[in-house]
């Protein structure tokens, strides 16, 4: 048990960078290009970790804590989470509260480390940031509460436990429903298209990457170390709520990290396919993801 | 024993005024006598309430119809403390030696207010608690006129004034009515009462008026932005910290009276909590003036807060023990945070108006290198109020998430609407107030300074400092520790629904395990940190740092402080999701020729109930009574009289037909 | 199965009322009558007849399916618009109200006193909440061509209470139902290559100036 634990935290330290890899060349094979190499967020990674930094003179101890708080917060959100069916590090009932908020505390540095420089296109990229994740926070917990209702417990180790896959039984419709509202948060969250587009260089479009436009070096690693953290996260959940596996042991492990890889392979697929929604249309998608696992919740009703 | 320490909480913070008027001729030597008056009251006090919390037995003393429970002594805490550092905070920020007769009656009316309101927590009399009631509300109204010559001042004091008098007639009515149930004006006689029928919907009715206009709950807030922002930092701290609170105090008093309340109360108290912190949030989005801000935000403060009484309140009805202890320890636990950080965050905006002469975020910016203690002690707040890990906030937040929880497990249909709505709601309200609050430090303290006056801003003194720093150790100390809290308020919880301690202590056994596990990940992420830190401290010195350079402008070669997001730009995307409740008016100046003049923009929010609703009605009131003044005026002596007959003859006929 | 696709209908007047394009809106409500139409077979019991069943499922196929939608394409095309601008209600609220409206009729309809033909526990409220959306959709657009749609969806509501008594309901009042929204849509249709004539628009808020 031990030994799982472990391995499992080895695996939520050392896959992430592998997870974006995996979108970039779902998204580069799907335009017909040959891609970066699988590994290629490690080498960067590397790159990153061995400069120095520059720091602008407008900033102060808050631009130099963001990335660190924001990373720290991010990990210890991890600490929560349950992979492969077996229990987390730290599991207790409401734990999924704490997970939520973490996400938010590494956000709320982050915008205020862009706010820090002095330059309207961070506060720009800040304010883009904080008013699509108040929007998504609802449509976030109206998802776990499905996962909580369908398997009658408190902790994101019940939600995503052995309890997860009996509960497709009798609550499939409604977890359906939770998948996609859940599908849509995490590209919310993660800065992805039709939310935000990850790749754009025009400084008037982007979200994430203008806040942490004047990063480099270390604090950069950080971040980038960071948001892959966050895609999987989101995508061991997601990967735990479709492809869950009730017995334990080896063959439920298989199916997540497959699971994971799935999802790292859909969200290449959306952000090739779909185009990035303008900005007025962004609430609208979060609404109706509201909407939509607030429906779910009232099928559990019943 | 306790008693005495009680009785010391309320007689020596009465009397510190009385020291500032004595010495006055030595302002300096009168102020700190004043003060240390007040803070020995304030020790005792917290003294006392921490003997009753930890024990779990009230201070009782028959003679003087004062009782200091469990549920009191969270209130008394919340009260001591806060106003023992605020008189610290005044003793720069507010001294006898620049304002002279000023700061004399300030610290008169603040002795009284919180010796008011030490005494109305504690009572234990109808009478006793209306007497500190009143003290209290007529110390504010004084308190809030303490710069009296600015006529927005005066507006403000005079709309407090109305607004609690309104709230003190609804509270005579309650005791009114409850005496008559109960046979006696003690509150002793008063528990037990049968809530079925016209007498319980009648007393709660009239105590959610007059408990909610102090408590500042959607619809009855609109005096408290006004007010909170005229008034000076510490005395905004006092009200926003706790004077509201007891409003809080008085809703649980009186439905505690209760001994099976029914379950539209506490629904009631669910949907105006989920109401006020909504539209409490969504309004401060739209604040520049950083005060105001705060006293939005301590709306939606006030609506969590019911938000777990109600839950409270629902448990109950429904014989829920669990959701009795979490939404009680929620609630209280939130009274206390807040008074702590909301505090902390109005000391801040003192110590900015102190250095800088403005409220206005707009007109600020870059304080973080001038005031560089400040900047740190008002993150803290921020962050925790903004309900982060690690911080207090959190705690008490995560307390009312477990009790929705605890409703989402229930079998009943209808507990399981109400956590489906309730928690979406408390995530959104969560979102917002981060988004808020990374606003305001992003705008004041962060980037580049505006104006001159931000520039000369200068760090405050260190008597202005001490109280910031100890209400943010408080935060952190709460926040990661929030298992030891835990018994203290369960006990309350037990006090106040008068139900056997032993049913309570399963649920909060369970809650404490799961706050331990909240504490041992919040110092997880410390120690990450920290490390995080450490690491990339000691490769920077290796690898070296390059020296500082301009932001990067994406090629722009001329970049001002101008340029920097202002709050009204930051804000205006999420407000655009709140247009139905928020309507900002503009005044804009049209831009003429090609050399057009200096013109300025300015924009407001009216507050829906006050410009909306209350001015317009009391205008039209004004115009019917002056209209009907000249009707009377202009005839003959022989038609007033008419009208005094009319009016008689009105009046018999009533009491006959009736 | 049958859950399935009731959830799906559902969740198809969800994204009408947040829908802004007039292809993709057009396209969703034949998908959704497309959908209808395998209803009756799904909910096929032993004592119906599978004939009749039949009919009814290849009638609203068609109609809903294939001819109705042809037929506002091509009205669409005729008045050359694509898109819908702000609706009168704004499309996050209409979203909000029509999820509260489905979430009350999932909540409350069990408590309804109907007749006892009720074969699945979700046919009731997704009808209710067909209907809802359809409401909201002809009272909160602009465009006469999604006024149509919401009376597009508002009959589809009516046709799914239908199935709750259709052992009851003989074939031809069904067919005269179809034969009723045939007829709407086809007078609808005229009134709408009208309407664009005059104004050279769809938007309905025009036919305003026509009073005095």
């Amino acid at each position: 048990m031990l030994l799982r634990t472990l391995f499992h935290l080895a695996a939520l330290l050392a896959l992430p960078p592998l997870v974006v890899g995996l979108v970039n060349r779902t998204k580069a094979v799907v335009a017909g290009r040959k891609g970066p190499p699988l590994l290629q967020a490690y080498f960067d990674l590397a790159k990153l970790l061995r400069k120095g930094a520059v720091y602008s003179r407008t900033t102060s101890w808050v631009f130099r804590a963001g990335p660190v708080v924001g990373l720290a917060a991010i990990a210890s959100a991890g600490l929560l989470l349950a992979m492969g069916g077996a229990p987390a590090l730290v599991s207790f009932g409401g734990d999924f509260v704490l997970f939520a908020y973490l996400l938010g505390l590494a956000r709320f540095v982050t915008a205020l480390a862009a706010l820090d420089t002095g330059s309207p296109f961070e506060g720009m990229g800040a304010a883009r940031e904080v008013t699509f994740a108040s929007l998504a926070e609802p449509a976030l917990f109206l998802c776990l509460l499905v996962l909580a209702r369908a398997t009658g417990t408190l902790s994101l180790s019940g939600m995503l436990g052995p309890a997860l896959p009996g509960a497709w039984g009798e609550a499939a419709p409604a977890l359906v429903l939770a998948a996609i509202g859940l599908f849509v948060v995490a590209l919310a969250e993660n800065s992805r298209i039709p939310v935000d587009d990850p790749n754009t260089h025009l400084e008037l479009t982007m979200i994430h990457e203008v806040m942490v436009l004047d990063h480099g070096g270390p604090d950069l690693a950080f971040i980038l170390y960071g948001a892959s953290l966050k895609l999987f996260l989101f995508g061991a959940i997601l990967s735990r709520l479709v492809l869950g596996h009730a017995g334990g042991g080896l063959a439920s492990e298989a199916l997540f990290f497959l699971g994971i890889l799935l999802f790292a392979v859909g969200v290449g697929l959306v952000e090739s396919v779909m185009a990035r929604f303008r900005m007025v249309r962004v609430p609208q998608l979060l609404v109706g993801a509201s909407v939509i696992s607030a429906f779910a919740l009232v099928l559990l009703l019943r | 024993m306790t008693i005495a320490l009680v009785l010391g909480g309320i007689a020596l913070p009465l009397a510190s005024g009385l020291a500032a008027v004595a010495l006055a001729r030595r302002p300096a030597a009168a102020q700190a006598a004043a003060c240390l008056l007040l803070c020995a009251g304030a020790a005792l006090a917290i003294a006392a309430s921490v003997a009753v919390l930890l024990t779990g037995e009230a201070a009782v003393s028959v003679r003087l119809a004062l009782r200091l429970d469990a549920v009191s002594a969270i209130f008394l805490l919340a009260i001591s403390l806060v106003s023992g550092l605020g008189a610290i905070y005044g003793t720069r920020y507010h001294s006898q030696a620049e304002h002279g007769a000023a700061a004399v009656r300030l610290q008169i009316f603040y002795g009284l207010a919180v010796g008011g309101m030490a005494l109305l927590v504690a009572a234990s009399n109808a009478i006793v608690f209306l007497v500190g009631w009143e003290v209290m509300a007529l110390a504010n109204f004084f308190l809030v006129l303490t710069e009296h010559e600015k006529r927005e001042v005066q507006g403000a004091a005079f709309l407090y004034l109305a607004s609690t008098h309104v709230g003190t007639l609804a509270l005579f009515a309650v005791f009114a009515l409850l005496r008559h149930a109960a046979g006696s004006f003690d509150f002793a006689a008063m528990e037990g009462v049968r809530a079925g029928g016209v007498l319980g919907a009648r007393v709660f009715a009239l105590a959610l008026l007059g408990f909610g206009l102090k408590a500042g709950l959607m619809p009855l807030h609109y005096w408290l932005p006004p007010a909170h922002a005229a008034a000076p930092s510490h005395v905004s701290a006092l009200m926003s910290g706790v004077v509201v609170k007891t409003g809080i105090y008085g809703i649980l008093r009186v439905t505690g009276f209760f001994d099976a309340p029914p379950q539209w109360w506490g629904v009631v108290l669910l949907a105006a909590g989920g109401t006020s912190a909504v539209l409490g949030v969504a309004f401060a989005l739209a604040q520049h003036d950083v005060k105001r801000l705060l006293a939005y935000h301590t709306v939606e403060n006030v609506g969590i807060i019911a938000l777990g009484a109600g839950l409270a309140l629902l448990g109950r009805a429904r014989g829920a023990p669990a959701l009795v202890l979490l939404g009680f320890a929620g609630a209280g636990l939130h009274v206390v945070n807040h008074a702590v950080f909301k505090s902390l965050l109005f000391y801040g905006a003192g110590v900015i108006q102190h250095a800088t002469g403005t409220r206005e975020m707009d007109r600020l910016g870059g304080l973080a290198r001038r005031l560089p203690v400040t900047a740190a002690l008002f993150t803290v707040g921020a962050a925790a109020i903004s309900g982060l890990p690690p911080l207090n906030g959190f705690a008490s937040e995560w307390l009312v998430y477990l009790g929705f929880l605890e409703a989402l497990r229930s079998p009943a249909g209808d507990l399981v609407a109400f956590a489906a709505v309730g928690a979406p709601v408390l995530a959104l309200v969560g979102g917002l107030a981060a988004a808020c609050f990374a606003k305001v430090v992003g705008v004041v303290f962060l980037g580049n300074a505006r104006t001159a006056e931000a520039e000369r801003a200068h760090e405050a003194p260190r008597a202005m400092l001490a109280p910031m720093a100890v209400l943010a150790l408080a935060c952190a100390a709460i926040g990661l520790a929030p298992a030891a809290l835990l018994p203290p308020l369960a006990r309350a919880a037990a006090a106040w629904s008068r139900s056997d301690p032993r049913l309570l202590a399963a649920p909060a056994l369970r809650a404490g395990t799961s706050a331990s596990l909240v504490s041992l990940v919040a110092l997880a992420l410390l120690l990450l940190a920290a490390a995080l830190w450490a690491w990339r401290r000691r490769h920077l010195a290796a690898a070296g740092r390059a020296a500082p350079v301009d932001t990067w402008g994406c090629g722009f070669t001329a970049p001002t402080a101008r340029i920097q997001y202002t709050s009204s730009s930051f804000a205006e995307l999420l407000l655009g999701r709140f247009s139905w409740a928020v309507r900002p008016r503009g005044h804009a100046v049209r831009l003429e020729g090609p050399f057009p003049a200096a013109a300025t923009f300015h924009t407001s929010v009216p507050d829906p109930v006050l410009d909306l609703a209350l001015v317009p009605i009391a205008r039209a009131y004004g115009w019917i009574a002056s209209r009907m003044r000249v009707l009377y005026l202009q005839r003959l002596i022989q038609f007033q009289m008419l009208l005094i007959l009319a009016t008689l003859v009105a009046v018999l006929a009533w009491g006959f037909v009736w | 199965m049958a859950s399935l696709v009731f959830i799906l209908v559902v969740v198809i007047d969800l994204f009408l009322l947040a829908s802004s394009r007039l292809g993709a809106a057009i396209r969703t409500v034949a998908i959704q009558g497309a959908l209808l139409g395998t209803l009756p077979i799904l909910l096929l019991e032993e004592r119906h007849s599978l004939g009749h069943a039949l009919v009814l499922a290849v009638g609203a196929l068609a109609i809903k399916g294939f001819l109705i939608p042809w037929l506002m394409f091509r009205a669409i095309r005729e008045a050359a618009i694509r898109r819908e601008m702000e609706p009168i209600v704004g499309f996050v609220p209409s979203m909000v109200l029509g999820g509260i409206g489905i979430a009350l009729a999932f909540a409350f309809s069990a408590r309804l006193p109907l007749p006892n033909g009720l074969s699945h526990a979700y046919l009731v409220p997704t009808a209710l909440s067909t209907v809802w959306a359809g409401l909201l959709l002809v009272v909160s657009r602009r465009k006469a061509v999604n006024q149509v749609l919401g009376f597009l969806v508002l009959e589809n509501g009516v046709y799914v209470f239908g199935l709750l008594i259709a052992d009851f309901m003989p074939i031809m009042v069904e067919a005269g139902v179809l034969l009723d929204l045939f007829a709407a849509v086809f007078v609808m249709g005229i009134v709408m290559f009208h309407i664009n004539r005059e104004f050279s628009s769809l938007d309905t808020e025009k036919l305003s100036a026509l009073k005095d």
